[in-house]
């Protein structure tokens, strides 16, 4: 036992960096979904049942734009199927724990808990207690995003109602974004995106966004396989 | 559809999604495109909710200097390039809009 609670606290402490660049987010997710017209329970609850923060900012700008639910859910898939991804990379490291393991490990499996198992496992393979590393990251990221949810929710009641806040996510995205465009299939990709966003804007149903994400996956793809 | 609803299945798929290939492990192998393809996931998903934002303030196409939305999201492109920090570039962009709107009414 006293190994796997060492191994658990090494994937906290691997995870702090993480959690200090993550706690921001949650702030701002809590303050503009309130702004958003989500209810204090939906926007605290959503931390806990979706538990991804770039869904969880896109789920409450679509809210905002009074999106079908189809389309936000929708949505929401496409902005986690790199979730899989990360599933497959980590799944020859989780082959040999219990079904009730997986499932929490997949639950906890988000960007930033990833990125340092997945740098522990190549590092060191797997041990007996390799797992505990897994549940500690993610578990101290569930716990920074929950409570960070709940104090951006409490600022953001505070925040008055004339200020221009439903911009502050389009303006979060701009700053996700801009740091992405490193080579030319991601800027053609980003570019093309939003110019079929802006000419499919008046399809129903927010379509146009489907449309434009997809449009531009599949020219960023093209573009990288031509390379 | 109740938002209730939006975020349970949300979640259910966001959940089968991380939980697919951990499960299923041995049955499958990613293709390799689409390991490619899930890089332009973010970029291509994120800029098709932006550019609407800034270039259709009030549903209509709007490129000139009178569209504070614009000019506010260049604004935090440019921050965002140089400082590489999200919440400086928030700050930056929601300044600009701010004196735009208090200061420039309209041209």
């Amino acid at each position: 036992m006293r190994s796997e609670i060492k191994t658990f606290w090494e994937g906290v402490r691997a995870e702090f960096p993480l959690l200090v660049g993550v706690f921001p987010f949650g702030l701002i997710y809590g303050a503009l979904a309130l702004n958003a017209g989500l209810s204090t329970a939906a926007a605290q609850l959503m931390s806990s049942i979706v538990f991804a923060g770039s869904a969880q900012f896109v789920t409450t700008q679509l809210v905002h734009e009074a999106a079908p639910g189809v389309v936000i859910v929708l949505t929401i898939a496409v902005v986690n199927l790199r979730h899989m991804l990360y599933s497959a990379s980590l799944a020859p490291y989780l082959k040999n724990l219990s079904l009730k393991w997986k499932v929490l490990l997949s639950y906890l499996l988000t960007d930033e808990a990833y990125a340092p198992s997945i740098i522990k496992y190549e590092r060191e393979g797997i041990t007996p207690s390799s797992h505990w590393f897994v549940f500690g990251a993610g578990f101290s990221l569930w716990f920074n995003w929950q409570v960070s949810t709940a104090l951006g929710i409490f600022l953001g009641a505070a925040i008055p109602n004339s200020w221009p806040l439903d911009f502050a996510l389009p303006l979060t995205f701009i700053a996700m974004v801009m740091p992405m465009l490193k080579n030319k299939p991601m800027i053609v990709a980003a570019l093309s995106a939003g110019m079929v966003a802006l000419l499919a804007y008046s399809l129903p149903y927010k379509l146009g966004l489907i449309l434009a994400a997809l449009t531009g996956i599949v020219v960023g793809t093209i573009l990288e396989e031509r390379k | 559809m109740n938002i209730w609803l939006v975020m349970v299945f949300g979640g259910l798929i966001t959940f089968g999604m991380r939980f697919s290939f951990i499960y299923l492990f041995g049955k499958f192998e990613v293709p390799e495109v689409m390991k490619h393809a899930l890089h332009y996931v973010p970029p291509a998903v994120l800029s098709a909710i932006i550019f609407p934002e800034v270039f259709l303030p009030n549903q209509q196409l709007d490129f000139s200097l009178n569209n504070h939305r614009l000019l506010a999201g260049l604004m935090a492109v440019v921050v965002a390039y140089f400082t590489k920090n999200t919440l400086i570039t928030i700050l930056a962009g929601m300044i600009a809009l701010v004196l735009l709107q208090i200061f420039f009414v309209s041209f």
